[in-house]
């Protein structure tokens, strides 16, 4: 106890903390004495370290107060009368900005973010995983913090009118990004509406608004405060599976007054198969005159069933009920899809000026589409870009794994081939290298695995660019970029990749500014063949030769090359020495080449080879006299060998041929001279007197 | 030009020729024809024709596969490995043809009783001399015009260059081919990059001895003006008097001289005989003359 009154004799002020400081410092020179006296003093002294919120508010209550931070001019001023009217008014201004522990005043540089968390922890485990959390971790600017809602100096406790999340004010701080127009709205992918607007006027909103009840709903109601989550997320609160419960909490026993729209009993036994409570009554328009009128869908069928309805620009309007029943969506009612309906309307469709809004239910794949180039062209109001029903149809949508769909695995070709086939609209605007992408595809190895053998596994178009996010291979989030090629491959692939990711090619092995070849630089994109037929084996060299071309020509020179240029694949090509996907360099102990594995290697073929016999030179070139002098003074030798004969040959023969031209023609004429003599002769003396032993000449 | 004119061409025709051999005048027609080449050597020569362009031509392939050529004939020939195979049978040929003649020396030998002296440094020798040394000056000389035509003896010096011109291809492409035969064998003992050495050595002295054979061979023996279209000594073994005795005036002389010129006479051969060989030796030629424009076109045009 002496020791405590002794530092606690002490005043606790920031001068005490230094002076700590320099003891500390200087205790560890002191003698061992002096040197356990402090030690025991720590923990006290750490309670008095740190600059108490007068120190902080020496310089902060000056209003003049400012600091440039990114290009802007911020005022650092606190309100010293709104902070200690505040609910943390009682706390030291180090208990937040925790970073200023220690820290010599004046700072110089900003204070780390505020973390609500070390107090507030399961809000602000609550914040992480929302939908708000996660985008804050995302780095999104437009991601709301503790701060946003709640506000720094002056937070008053929720019960508090002033609050600034005070249920009457509620509206207003989610509205202050949910509202019509604002960077949130217009750029994330939100699928309400009128959000904010549509609320006030709704029965909550009334209620809380008009009528001052502060226990109508408001949006953290239903959203909750800080576990914010899509309504596609199964834990969320407005889940179709949770929104009963989140309902009930204000509207208990609804379900007695329900008696006249829902059988009893269902409520009980079936509860998977009544609609939600948004079914009828749509978020945030929730009205009382929904309750009445309804909006049923055979309130659309009473004019949508006639045949001769006809829009203004003269499509017909008739829904074919059946279709719907077919499809997917057989328990979704039309209001659902076709959402901007008023039911209070006489013609509740007079509402509607936006075609359906798919992403209401398939957020997550409506987020893809927007990123995806069909989705930017779409957003740009380009007529060419397909939309959600350009390929899985209207009415009659059915899933992928149903063979009648227009996504079922093998109708995709034919699917994107309705705009990439040449001469179509995709294929036109398309400015890259891909050409006939469609015949080539069905010729591909994938092609006749699915359209000729039926194996739907094989991969179609969307198998690599993806369904709703294709993006030109130029982009790096592309699954056909370059960079992403190997993955998206070895989706399917996956041995190849594993043996691809570990070999020379491969980005993680090679670091180099050069491009690396990816699976489809061998393969090729669309026309991919078979690796075990001839086509693809004799290409390879040439292939491989696209960047290795001096030693793909020094091949062609050897026994190996000139047999695979003849056509024939019996011989050793490029992969049969070095590996397909597992290319490593020759000088890595693991290579097919490498000193223990290079017989192994030529064994393949070559089942007696021995350590001399591999020292073959299987790229060899006799014109390099560095590399191989042997060859080269070989080769020049029989060169001047070869010259020299024929030179000497050659000259000999030249120089002989006017006279054996010569020796010809007196033979020629001697010969004509004998027949003569020999005629004249036969005439005189009769025949048989000379004989004719000129030969053949 | 007058000096360069032969007298013997004159006097062959005009002189009755068998006179000088001691027919007697007024006899039945002496059609009989000097044998310059026995029943051995012309088989042999027949075989070395079919090994010969059977190794070109397969060896060819693979020299020149570069060429659209090269692919279509590896494709006649039944791929690559049935070319390898005739290749490899085809050397065989050559090499019992080469066993053939050496035998055929010794048994030679044997049955004229002479020593080894007398046949290699005989006056009908195939191994250059000094004489050869001086014909070759004269030929020269009478090439441009300076001299007449030597008198040559039984072997002239292109033909003794021709004869070991064969005998150097056949230990060079042999020994190197049977490199490439059995790489394995051979690289117990030499290093693998040797087999690269051989396979340049064989290929470029396989070009020689095709692109001599078909070019300066050919012209020696059947192009030259005066035997033009071909001379078919070396198949029929006959060689009508008159152009013995034109063509080989000194041994015509040494063989009239010691009266042994009676025992160098046969019949000649029957027209149908005579006809085949000119068939088939036409095929040769069509065989040889394609090759050397397949090589030219190869070497100029299409040259990697």
């Amino acid at each position: 106890m002496a020791r405590s009154s002794y530092i606690g004799g002490l005043p606790s002020t920031a001068k005490s903390a230094r002076s700590c400081q320099r003891r500390s410092i200087r205790g560890y020179s002191l003698s061992a004495v002096v040197l356990l006296v402090f030690v025991l003093a720590l923990p006290q002294c750490w309670a008095a370290q740190g600059p108490t919120s007068d120190d902080c508010l020496a310089c902060h209550s000056d209003k003049s107060l400012t600091a440039k931070r990114g290009g802007r001019t911020v005022s650092l001023f606190v309100d010293q009368k709104k902070f200690t009217g505040s609910i943390h008014g009682s706390l030291q201004c180090t208990s937040c900005h925790a970073d200023l522990e220690g820290k010599e005043l004046p700072h110089s540089t900003p204070l780390a973010k505020v973390n609500c968390g070390s107090c507030h922890s399961d809000e602000a485990q609550q914040h992480a995983k929302s939908l708000h959390g996660k985008a804050v971790a995302r780095g999104d600017a437009l991601a709301p913090r503790c701060v946003n809602c709640h506000g720094n100096h002056d937070i008053l406790p929720v019960k508090d009118p002033r609050s600034s999340v005070a249920a009457m004010k509620v509206p207003f701080v989610c509205g202050q990004c949910h509202r019509e127009g604002t960077p949130v709205q217009t750029t994330r992918n939100i699928p309400e509406h009128d959000i904010l607007e549509n609320y006030s006027e709704s029965i909550h909103g009334e209620g809380l608004l008009k009528k001052g009840l502060v226990v109508a709903a408001n949006c953290a109601s239903c959203h909750t405060a800080h576990s914010i989550l899509p309504h596609n997320d199964p834990n969320s609160s407005i889940n179709r599976r949770n929104i009963a419960a989140t309902c009930t909490k204000c509207h208990a026993n609804i379900e007695q007054v329900h008696r006249k729209t829902i059988r009893g009993e269902l409520w009980e036994k079936q509860a998977n198969n009544l609609p939600a409570c948004v079914d009828c009554h749509q978020p945030h328009k929730v009205r009382n005159v929904f309750y009445s009128q309804g909006m049923a869908d055979a309130d659309c069928m009473h004019c949508h069933a006639n045949a001769s309805l006809k829009s203004a620009d003269g499509r017909s309007m008739l829904v074919n009920v059946s279709e719907v029943a077919g499809s997917r969506h057989l328990k979704v009612a039309c209001s659902q899809c076709h959402s901007q309906v008023n039911a209070s309307r006489v013609r509740p469709c007079e509402t509607i000026t936006h075609p359906v809004d798919c992403t209401a239910c398939h957020a997550e794949v409506g987020q893809q589409y927007q990123r995806s180039t069909h989705g930017q062209m779409h957003a740009k109001g380009d007529p060419n870009a397909p939309f959600c029903k350009d390929c899985h149809g209207s009415h009659h949508v059915l899933g992928k794994h149903n063979p009648e769909s227009l996504t079922f695995a093998t109708n995709v070709p034919d699917l994107c081939a309705k705009c990439h086939r040449e001469g179509q609209k995709a294929a036109l605007l398309y400015t890259g290298v891909e050409h006939q992408i469609i015949p080539r595809y069905n010729e591909s190895i994938h092609g006749k695995g699915l359209l000729k053998s039926g194996l739907t596994v094989t991969a179609t178009c969307t198998s690599c660019h993806t369904a709703h996010r294709e993006l030109p291979a130029s982009d790096p989030e592309s699954t056909v970029n370059p960079k992403n090629v190997p993955a998206t491959c070895g989706a399917c692939h996956h041995g190849i990749e594993e043996q691809f990711v570990q070999s020379i090619h491969s980005s993680s092995m090679t670091k180099t500014d050069k491009p690396l070849p990816v699976c489809s630089d061998c393969h090729t994109a669309h026309s991919i063949r078979r690796t075990d037929q001839d086509g693809f084996k004799l290409d390879i060299m040439t292939t491989c030769g696209r960047c290795h071309g001096e030693i793909a020509k020094t091949y062609f020179d050897t026994y190996h090359g000139k047999v695979s240029r003849l056509g024939y694949t019996k011989t050793a090509k490029c992969y049969d020495c070095h590996g397909a996907h597992d290319i490593l360099k020759v000088a890595d102990p693991n290579s097919h080449l490498s000193r223990a594995n290079v017989v192994a290697t030529c064994r393949k073929c070559h089942s007696d080879a021995t350590r001399r016999f591999a020292g073959y030179l299987t790229h060899a070139t006799h014109h390099d006299p560095k590399k191989f002098p042997f060859l080269y003074y070989t080769f020049w030798g029989m060169t001047i060998l070869l010259v020299g004969t024929f030179t000497v040959s050659g000259v000999h023969t030249i120089l002989w041929f006017p006279r054996a031209l010569q020796m010809r023609r007196e033979l020629r004429a001697a010969e004509a001279r004998e027949a003569e003599r020999e005629a004249s002769s036969k005439s005189a003396t009769g025949p048989g007197a000379k004989d004719d032993n000129n030969g053949q000449h | 030009m007058a000096n360069t004119k032969y007298e013997f061409a004159a006097t062959a025709l005009e002189e009755p020729p068998i006179a000088s051999v001691g027919a007697p005048p007024g006899a039945h027609v002496d059609r009989r024809e000097f044998v310059r080449f026995i029943r051995l050597y012309r088989v042999l020569h027949a075989c070395m024709i079919v090994s010969f362009l059977t190794l070109a031509l397969t060896g060819l392939c693979l020299k020149f596969s570069y060429t659209a050529w090269a692919v279509r004939l590896s494709r006649v020939l039944g791929g690559f490995e049935t070319a390898g195979y005739i290749h490899r049978f085809a050397a065989i040929i050559m090499f019992g043809t080469f066993t053939a003649h050496v035998v055929g020396l010794i048994r030679q030998k044997r049955r004229s009783g002479k020593t080894w002296g007398g046949i290699l440094f005989g006056p009908n020798t195939l191994i250059p001399t000094k004489r050869d040394a001086q014909e070759f000056v004269g030929t020269m000389k009478w090439f441009v015009g300076r001299g007449p035509r030597p008198e040559y003896g039984r072997w002239s010096y292109w033909e003794k260059f021709d004869y070991f011109a064969v005998f150097w291809g056949i230990v060079v492409i042999g020994s190197t081919g049977l490199t490439l035969w059995f790489p394995v064998f051979f690289t117990r003992f030499l290093p693998g990059s040797f087999i690269n050495v051989a396979t340049i050595i064989h290929s470029d002295e396989a070009l020689l001895a095709t692109g001599f054979i078909f070019t300066v061979h050919f012209f020696n023996t059947h192009l030259r003006p005066e035997k033009f279209p071909m001379d078919t000594t070396i198949f029929t073994g006959h060689m009508p008097l008159a152009e013995f005795k034109r063509d080989k005036p000194r041994e015509y002389a040494a063989l009239v001289a010691s009266g042994q010129l009676e025992e160098h006479l046969e019949e000649p051969q029957p027209e149908i005989v005579v006809k085949a060989i000119r068939f088939l030796a036409w095929i040769a030629l069509t065989i040889g003359f394609s090759v050397v424009i397949w090589i030219i076109y190869a070497m100029l045009f299409a040259y990697r």
